[in-house]
């Protein structure tokens, strides 16, 4: 029998989407944080059948203007989140450096209304369960947004500063694959804090 | 019969043959090559930095049997106490410690850790990789195992250990009762050893995904890969259950937050919900691991493939699944609703028709085996046979709502708990240390000492946990410090006090053994057990860079199938310490990918986080402060080292994607 081989040297060094280990580490981290929304969500619900009132007492529904406002501004963030994506998949440097600026203005902007809304809950966290819930989705999807947006910062230097490779690319790529989670996830939790307490 | 390789693949115009690259000097140089190129970082600074998956999986595995050692000196302590009646050498403040850290430690520092230890250790082997997936993130996973470890037994010394129980329950632990900081020592001991786990999950799940080598379609994978994918799967959508109850927790009693408190709106069963969603899937977490290594021992000493393999792959995933729906069977002693809880009896018991497939075809492969072999891991499988039946049975009764009132919070409850998890767990385990020791140390187990341990365990266990089913059934509740002689508990406890001491000197003797074979055993050969799959291809132990050059394979036993030759991989840069990404179904190759090389930013980052961890049990400040160093340490990690300032890259683009304007 002949030795044979299989010559991998003429297969790219790279890839995109789910080709890629960090795709697919990415889905990973997507599916963690994922099941943790999904089981705030059931507490959430699960608190509320508790309770004969949501919000119990004289307590107002959050104000609807800021998460809104905030909703809107999430969703527009998708389109240059999306442009930044297409640019890094056809390695276009100068374009992926313009979007990923547009989209840091994105997340600077959503975070500073972000504590508008904090403002605007008319509970505490430390008043009852209903504050308590409240908070913790709103906090853990805070703290999503804001990782992500320093993620996405230090990205932002990086790709003025160097040192870049082809990874770089796929990197931009991922972080945009994961800004549409912590969009898509806020959906279901704004129309938790928003509206549960208004149709209950 | 599957097709040889050279058949399925003669249209791939990547296939060489007559190449001088094939020639065995041009292979001995390209080895030569790896061995130069792939960093092996020696020294302390080296282990520091070591991003080597074996490295990582050993080291994890010997830090899990550490913490295994404590807590089970912690058991011996139990037993000793309650060796007699009115004992008096614990008191109950201790005792409740020392139960508490005992099954803590055993569940998240020792029998999760070392399963995905083993998995991180042996899957890149078994798939054919040079390499594990995001390696940094599996060195980062065992420093938070080991900070969090010594976390735990440092507030134990310190009289701060957890002390109301394993699982924790609200208000017992909540704010109004759990004085001190003990139940935040049990709930951030959580958080750390659950990030370690995602993240091990996470990396085994893209190692078997993405870098199983040509040839490894899904249904070539060994069995054992397949467990530690569903196994992965499940940390994934449990563990997040624990970590947020165990915050939720930390937050009522750090900040005031209404949880779990009735009073104003919170629930104290909401606790329980979110535990067990996790809690039940964590046996199966540590069980199935051990189930993988069952068919690659049962497999080799039979000398015959496993049977049904696509009946054991479907009751693994069929298990797991199930695994997510029994969780309330925790909870039937809490008045939750009749139809709910006829539900989750249907659940529990429906579970056995996997766990039945799975041990019906070990028994057909040893039926059909062309002469078993009784070495030392085969006796711990077939004991395993025994021992946990009995586990599960008795995990049948407890499903059954009436009987389980009776039986729940009494000893029938910890000797079930303990022929699982021992009976169920612990045995295949050593099976598995002694099946792959020679793998990873080059040396062979002495089989006389091994046998020895082997039936003093066997003994010793079944003396222990064995009196503890009647000790429950006569209504000897669990974690009660001492009993009055006028119960009539004595003896039974006596017997059981004896077994742990057995146990004791089983153990000893393995460990024993462990350390001669180290100095002194058999040198093992590359395959000394004849086995099948590719670990067993390349040197005991293996290099860095785990195999030169390459295999792929044609079968499910590619060893055994030695009349067949499949071809190598070839291309690989090895002075980017390269693996080769293959499709997820048929593991074509697609693309090649550098491995990031050793780092120290994973420890650094592991120490910030640990900061983090602690400074939040006694202040909400400690959040927001401890992200300031632990950001500092993610930016080292992720900054890279390849690359061209951006200047530079304008003109490399062309290279990267050629496009249409611009040639």
């Amino acid at each position: 029998m002949t030795q044979t081989a299989i010559d991998v040297s003429p297969l790219p060094e790279h890839a995109f989407g789910h080709r890629s280990i960090l795709w697919w580490a990415t889905m990973g981290m997507v599916a963690i944080e994922g099941t943790v929304f999904a089981l705030l969500i059931m507490t959430d619900l699960y608190l509320k059948g508790r309770n004969e009132h949501w919000p119990p007492g004289n307590i107002l529904p959050p104000g609807l203007l800021w998460g809104t406002v905030n909703t809107i501004i999430l969703l527009v963030s998708t389109i240059p989140n999306e442009l930044t994506k297409r640019a890094a998949e056809k390695f276009h440097l100068r374009t992926v450096q313009l979007w990923l600026i547009v989209c840091m203005l994105f997340g600077l902007a959503f975070n500073v209304v972000r504590v508008f809304e904090f403002m605007s809950l008319n509970v505490s966290f430390d008043s009852n369960a209903y504050g308590s819930i409240t908070w913790a989705l709103l906090g853990f999807h805070t703290v999503h947004i804001l990782t992500d947006w320093v993620d996405t910062g230090v990205l932002t230097v990086l790709m003025f500063t160097g040192p870049i490779d082809e990874h770089r690319f796929v990197d931009v790529s991922e972080n945009a694959m994961y800004w549409y989670f912590v969009v898509l996830s806020w959906l279901p939790i704004y129309a938790l804090i928003y509206f549960a307490p208004r149709i209950a | 019969m599957n097709a040889h390789p050279l058949e399925q693949q003669k249209a791939d115009p990547r296939l060489v043959y007559d190449d001088p690259r094939l020639e065995p000097a041009a292979l001995e140089r390209e080895r030569r090559h790896h061995e130069a190129s792939w960093p092996d970082p020696r020294g302390f600074l080296g282990w520091l930095r070591s991003t080597d998956h074996k490295s990582i999986g050993l080291r994890t595995i010997v830090t899990a049997f550490v913490w295994f050692a404590m807590a089970g000196v912690l058991a011996a302590l139990m037993r000793l106490q309650l060796s007699r009646p009115e004992n008096t050498i614990l008191g109950p403040d201790l005792y409740n410690q020392i139960f508490t850290t005992h099954g803590t430690a055993m569940m998240f520092l020792f029998a999760v850790p070392v399963m995905l230890g083993m998995g991180v250790y042996l899957v890149p082997l078994q798939v054919g990789a040079r390499a594990i997936a995001v390696p940094r993130l599996v060195a980062y996973g065992y420093w938070m195992l080991l900070f969090g470890g010594i976390f735990l037994f440092a507030m134990f010394f310190a009289n701060v250990g957890p002390d109301v129980g394993w699982f924790s329950y609200v208000p017992l632990s909540g704010p109004e009762y759990g004085i001190g900081k003990r139940p935040d020592v049990w709930a951030q001991l959580i958080t750390f050893s659950e990030v370690s786990a995602l993240v091990t999950a996470i990396s085994l799940i893209v190692t078997i995904f993405k870098l199983r080598t040509p040839g490894m379609a899904l249904n070539r994978m060994p069995l054992f890969v397949w467990a530690m994918l569903v196994v992965s799967f499940m940390v994934i959508f449990a563990m997040p259950a624990v970590m947020l109850s165990s915050t939720c927790l930390i937050l009522d009693r750090l900040v005031g937050t209404h949880f779990y408190n009735y009073a104003e709106g919170g629930d104290v069963l909401l606790w329980q919900h979110l535990f067990w969603f996790f809690g039940h899937p964590e046996v199966y977490i540590i069980f199935l691991p051990a189930l993988g290594m069952i068919s690659p021992i049962v497999s080799t000493f039979s000398r015959r493939p496993v049977f049904g393999y696509l009946a054991l792959v479907l009751s693994n995933i069929a298990t797991a699944f199930i695994g997510f729906g029994v969780w309330v069977h925790h909870m039937f002693a809490t008045g939750l609703p009749q139809f709910g809880q006829s539900f989750f009896t249907a659940a529990s018991m429906m579970i056995v028709v996997p766990t039945a497939t799975q041990i019906f075809c070990w028994i057909a492969t040893i039926w059909t085996g062309r002469g078993v072999r009784f070495t030392t891991p085969m006796l711990y499988v077939l004991a395993w046979f025994f021992v946990f039946l009995i586990g599960g049975l008795t995990g049948v009764m407890v499903a059954s709502v009436p009987l389980d009132l009776q039986l729940h919070d009494t000893f029938f409850i910890v000797a079930h708990l303990h022929y699982v998890l021992i009976g169920g767990s612990v045995f295949p385990l050593l099976a598995g240390i002694h099946f792959w020791f020679p793998k990873i140390t080059g040396r062979m187990l002495n089989e006389r000492l091994g046998k020895v341990a082997f039936w003093l365990f066997f003994t010793g266990f079944n003396l222990t946990f064995f009196p503890m089913h009647i000790l429950g059934l006569q209504g000897m509740p669990r974690r009660v410090y001492t009993y009055p002689a006028a119960m009539g508990w004595g003896s039974l406890n006596l017997l059981a006090s004896i077994g742990a001491g057995i146990i004791a000197v089983a153990l000893t003797v393995y460990l024993i053994n462990v350390i001669v074979s180290l100095r002194v055993g058999a040198a093992a050969t590359d395959n000394p057990w004849d086995a099948a799959d590719l670990e067993w291809s390349t040197s005991s132990p293996p290099p860095v860079y785990n195999f030169s050059p390459q295999p792929t394979v044609g079968s499910r036993d590619p060893l055994w199938h030695t009349e067949l030759t499949p071809p190598f991989v070839i291309g690989l840069n090895p002075e980017k310490c390269e693996v080769l990404v293959t499709h997820l179904l048929d593991a074509e190759p697609d693309h090649r990918y550098p491995t990031p090389g050793p780092s120290i930013w994973p420890l650094l980052a592991a120490i910030a986080t640990t900061i983090l961890f602690i400074w939040s049990i006694f202040s909400p400040w400690g959040v927001v402060w401890g992200s300031i160093p632990l950001f500092i340490t993610l930016v080292g990690w992720f900054w890279p080292h390849r690359g061209v300032p951006p200047r530079e890259m304008e003109r490399e683009l062309a290279r990267l994607e050629p496009r249409e304007a611009t040639s």
